[in-house]
């Protein structure tokens, strides 16, 4: 979807080139923003994820209740009242619902974006490298990825928490670790087909070294690739978070996540079904939302779908 | 007697940015045991002109118009309608022998299912009448073939493949879609040759679509050329090489290199890029790029126009005089 | 095809050896030990109970002996279930997981492949978008949150209606206990095979090859089944080679929330006890059914598609 940069081979100058490409990338990426905002699905899920996550982070400044406090009067499961300043109520011990369900979506959320940076981070370099200087480098890496692939991975994440006394900066690091493998995979696909691109040749031949080479034009040209798959990382993560916390194997008192809030609603639903939809409903809302938008982003960079 | 005749054909397809017309109103006919070449750039329709009558469109492509096949119209026709019709009187050979053979099963089973699904031939009836057609189609080692998997012939082998394909049922038509471009040049001329004693010896009428017009001049007996899926020009073989009389079938004879050059080998082009359907130009669609072009061809579209009892043009200029 | 199934396996040795090995290591080098959450034990029962389990021994000749055992298919004694080997408690634990897995496998093959077809030949009308929508459903909505709805639904919303369903019972694996397992199980499965079958199903009709096979007048049931549906079926086999291997290890999440004595509850409960064997012994149990189902899938490869070569 970059070819058009190799319009640029008669000006040899490094400076003229990335000139060129970057009218180049505005108008791609102008064309895909113009068939985002086509899209409803992925426009509405933009909206609302933007709505979701002032919320988390926001919102409970502004509450009556804080996410752990204990409102001694309403020690029972009490229904929604503007009055008592618990809009959704409040779960068995008195603890505000939507205080908790927002707090626990702070979590989730920043564990999705810092695990999925982390992958960022890992699959680029390793992808990148991988494909740009091929051989034995290549190879080798890529052997890696293919061992790391056949094994059980979420249970080395289990094993790690369980061992390490389930802290919050080790489960995103180990989340990140293991969801690096297929943005490798991808953007080393992906910097194959560019590495025999004109531009990068050209690029080679007046002189740039690997390093600038990745950083100033491969790295560029697989952004759009890796913005998918960035938006549909995050909600895997999310889903890997709340599952160790659901199962008690990730956050720990007090803090809390969305599969936590899950765990416990699932334990009192037969009297306050309420506990369980209302974290279940916003952490689902949040999935599908990052879903559709990263559906939306495909066909808007690559429209040969269509 | 026509056996495929197109009647104010007209095919376009819905896209995200409004319909598309790749054809426009074309007529056509072609007659028993005839060779009719359809010469034009890629985008000029050739091909979807063609691609209507099997009933092969995109999903979001229409025709309207008629389409009479043995005078039975196929515009509008139900799927088992069009299969009554589709590789049984009229075949069809795409232009890339690579991906137009199913990878996962063997050649003899390809061929095949054609006979049992027309004629209800049996399983070994088939297979016979698959190994005639091969060695028809002067496959070397024929019987070999039938159990190998496509991946496993070469592209000039493959494309006879698709020609025995074709013939199976021993069609009244046969339209070949640029059949030899995909091909090696020395590869091309025996393709072109089957094609030519299929049209001889079994009396199929073929419909031959390409760009190039070399391929045309030793096989069409008539010629139409399209441009923005319109016909600008068609007639006899002979009196188009020799006397075309729309600029854009002279630019194209220009462009076809000729062992008799007398111009020392200059070989000239058509300036300009061909036509964006979406933003057709008004007028004559080829009037941007035409040397002969006058004000009026900016204004009013030429209407194809009988100029002798085998020719016609859609042109307001006369190469002659100009 | 046997050598590369023989050599397949050759590689798969040192694969299974170097998660064994890391795995081990991880345990033992970490802070914590299998007997801290019990209560205070003096000093020298600890030892005994140490000594016991070999603990005591230098951590090289643990390993060794580990893996001497491991060769004998003896996965050593369980630390939090004492009177139990670890062998024994997944020799009960796999038949109840791998008869789930199995039924819900079946069960996600059946609906969701022809769902993700019948999607793909009527690619975007109101049906296809039925049918994505319930796949995007079962995907987004993890079996954590859809298990307690269907037992808020069908074990309690509906109790004492002929629809009732139980729930966190197993019975011996009575069919009537397994029938919401199996089916949260499969949900997710569902979801992905339809998503998967409809997009490859897609890829493939827009072939070339299919054109032709159309153009041969050949009735549209048979272009889809003949020559479409082999090209189609290569991702949804690359997708249900790993997801078979975590369909019979067992659910976590649906052992756990149902109680079903399987071994994804057995590794949540060893790992919430630092039952070090255990966890191993499920680890390795997992491991190895991934690296034999991805054989399988290489294998499969070939008949779906001619133009692979063994290797």
């Amino acid at each position: 979807m970059n070819s058009g940069s190799s319009l640029n081979l008669s000006s040899p100058h490094g400076a003229a080139l990335t000139a060129a490409e970057d009218i180049q990338g505005r108008s791609l990426w102008q064309d895909a923003w113009r068939r985002l905002l086509a899209n409803r699905a992925a426009l509405v899920s933009l909206v609302i994820l933007v709505i979701v996550g002032f919320a988390c982070f926001a919102l409970p400044h502004f509450l009556p209740w804080t996410y752990e406090q204990i409102d001694w009067d309403r020690m029972e499961a009490t229904p929604p009242s503007i009055e008592t300043g618990h809009y959704l109520g409040t779960d068995t011990l008195g603890r505000d619902l939507l205080a908790r369900a927002l707090f626990g979506g702070r979590v989730s959320l920043t564990v999705g974006l810092l695990a999925t940076f982390v992958a960022l981070v890992i699959g680029v370099t390793v992808g990148t490298i991988a494909g740009f200087v091929g051989g034995r480098v290549d190879q080798a890496l890529m052997r890696f990825v293919d061992f790391m692939y056949t094994v059980p991975l979420t249970f080395f994440v289990i094993i790690l928490m369980v061992l390490f006394g389930r802290n919050f900066i080790l489960m995103f690091l180990a989340i990140g670790c293991i969801e690096w493998l297929t943005m490798a995979r991808i953007v080393r696909g992906q910097t194959l087909t560019l590495k025999n691109k004109e531009f990068i040749e050209a690029a080679r031949a007046v002189g740039g070294s690997t390093a600038a080479i990745i950083i100033r034009h491969i790295v560029p040209n697989v952004l759009g690739v890796v913005i998918v798959y960035v938006t549909l990382t995050i909600p895997q993560v999310i889903l890997i978070e709340s599952f160790l916390s659901f199962l008690g194997l990730g956050i720990q008192e007090p803090m809390t996540s969305w599969g936590m809030l899950i765990n416990e609603g699932a334990a009192e639903m037969e009297s306050t079904p309420r506990a369980l939809l209302v974290p279940a409903g916003l952490m689902t809302l949040t999935l599908f939302c990052f879903n559709f938008l990263g559906d939306g982003l495909r066909d808007a960079l690559d429209p040969k779908d269509r | 007697m026509a056996i495929l005749d197109i009647r104010n054909l007209t095919v376009s397809f819905a896209t995200p940015d409004g319909a598309v017309s790749a054809v426009n109103d074309v007529s056509l006919s072609l007659q028993k045991g005839e060779c009719l070449g359809i010469v034009g750039e890629s985008g000029s329709g050739k091909s979807q002109t063609f691609m209507a009558a099997m009933g092969l469109l995109a999903t979001n492509g229409t025709a309207r118009g008629e389409i009479l096949f043995d005078g039975k119209n196929l515009i509008g026709a139900d799927e088992g309608t069009l299969n009554t019709v589709r590789g049984n009187r009229m075949g069809m050979i795409f232009q890339d022998p690579m991906t137009s053979l199913t990878p996962h099963m063997k050649i003899g089973r390809q061929l095949g299912e054609v006979m049992i699904r027309h004629r209800g031939a049996s399983i070994s009836q088939a297979r016979e009448q698959a190994l005639a057609m091969l060695k028809r189609v002067q496959v070397p080692e024929a019987e070999r073939r039938l159990d190998m998997y496509p991946h496993e012939l070469s592209g000039g082998l493959r494309q006879r493949v698709m020609i025995a394909m074709a013939l199976m049922c021993s069609p009244e038509a046969i339209i070949a879609d640029e059949p030899t471009t995909a091909l090696d040049v020395t590869v091309q001329a025996q393709i072109l040759d089957i094609l030519r004693d299929v049209k001889e010896r079994l009396n199929t009428a073929v419909v031959l679509i390409t760009h190039d017009l070399g391929v045309i001049a030793g096989l069409a007996d008539r010629v139409a050329v399209m441009y923005a899926g319109r016909i600008v020009e068609v007639g006899d073989v002979r009196g188009i090489f020799a006397d075309p009389q729309h600029p854009y079938t002279k630019g194209l004879l220009a462009c076809t290199p000729r062992l008799d050059d007398a111009c020392g080998g200059l070989m000239t082009t058509i300036s300009g890029q061909p036509p964006n359907l979406q933003r057709l130009p008004a007028g004559c669609a080829f009037h941007p790029r035409c040397g002969y072009a006058s004000e009026r061809c900016s204004a009013e579209r030429p209407a194809l126009e009988q100029t002798a009892p085998t020719r016609a043009k859609a042109c307001f200029a006369n190469l002659k005089a100009a | 095809m046997l050598s590369f199934i023989v050599r397949r396996l050759l590689i798969a040795i040192p694969t299974l050896l170097a998660i064994i090995t890391v795995c081990f290591f991880l345990m033992r080098v970490a802070p914590g030990g299998p007997f801290d959450a019990e209560a205070p034990v003096p000093p020298e029962i600890l030892a005994n109970m140490r000594a016991a389990y070999n603990l005591d021994k230098p951590l090289v000749q643990q390993y060794a002996d580990y893996m001497l055992n491991l060769a004998r298919g003896d996965f050593g004694p369980s630390f939090k279930y004492k009177d139990f080997t670890v062998t024994e408690l997944i020799g009960q634990g796999f038949p109840v997981s791998a008869q789930n897995g199995l039924a819900a496998l079946v069960l996600a093959v059946l609906i969701g492949v022809p769902l993700g077809i019948f999607a793909a030949l009527k690619q975007n009308t109101a049906a296809d978008y039925t049918v994505m929508g319930f796949a995007m459903t079962g995907i987004v909505v993890p079996s954590f949150v859809m298990a307690p709805v269907l037992i808020l639904i069908f074990a309690i919303g509906l109790k004492g209606t002929p629809f009732q369903l139980p729930a966190g019972t197993w019975e011996g694996g009575a069919f009537e206990h397994r029938i919401l397992p199996v089916f949260c199980l499969s949900l997710v499965y569902i979801a992905y095979l339809a998503r998967i079958t409809r997009a490859s199903m897609i890829e493939a009709l827009r072939q070339n090859y299919v054109r032709t096979a159309r153009a041969k007048g050949l009735p549209f049931r048979t272009v889809v089944v003949r020559h479409a549906l082999k090209t189609a079926l290569i991702p949804v086999v690359t997708f249900l080679g790993p997801g078979i291997a975590f369909m019979l290890t067992g659910s976590m999440v649906i052992e756990t929330i149902f109680q079903l004595p399987g071994v994804g509850r057995y590794f949540v409960q060893g790992a919430l006890n630092r039952d070090y064997t255990l966890v191993m012994g499920v680890t390795i149990l997992s491991a190895s059914l991934i690296i034999t189902m991805n054989i399988i899938v290489d294998v499969l490869y070939g008949l779906l598609d001619p133009r692979v070569r063994y290797e």
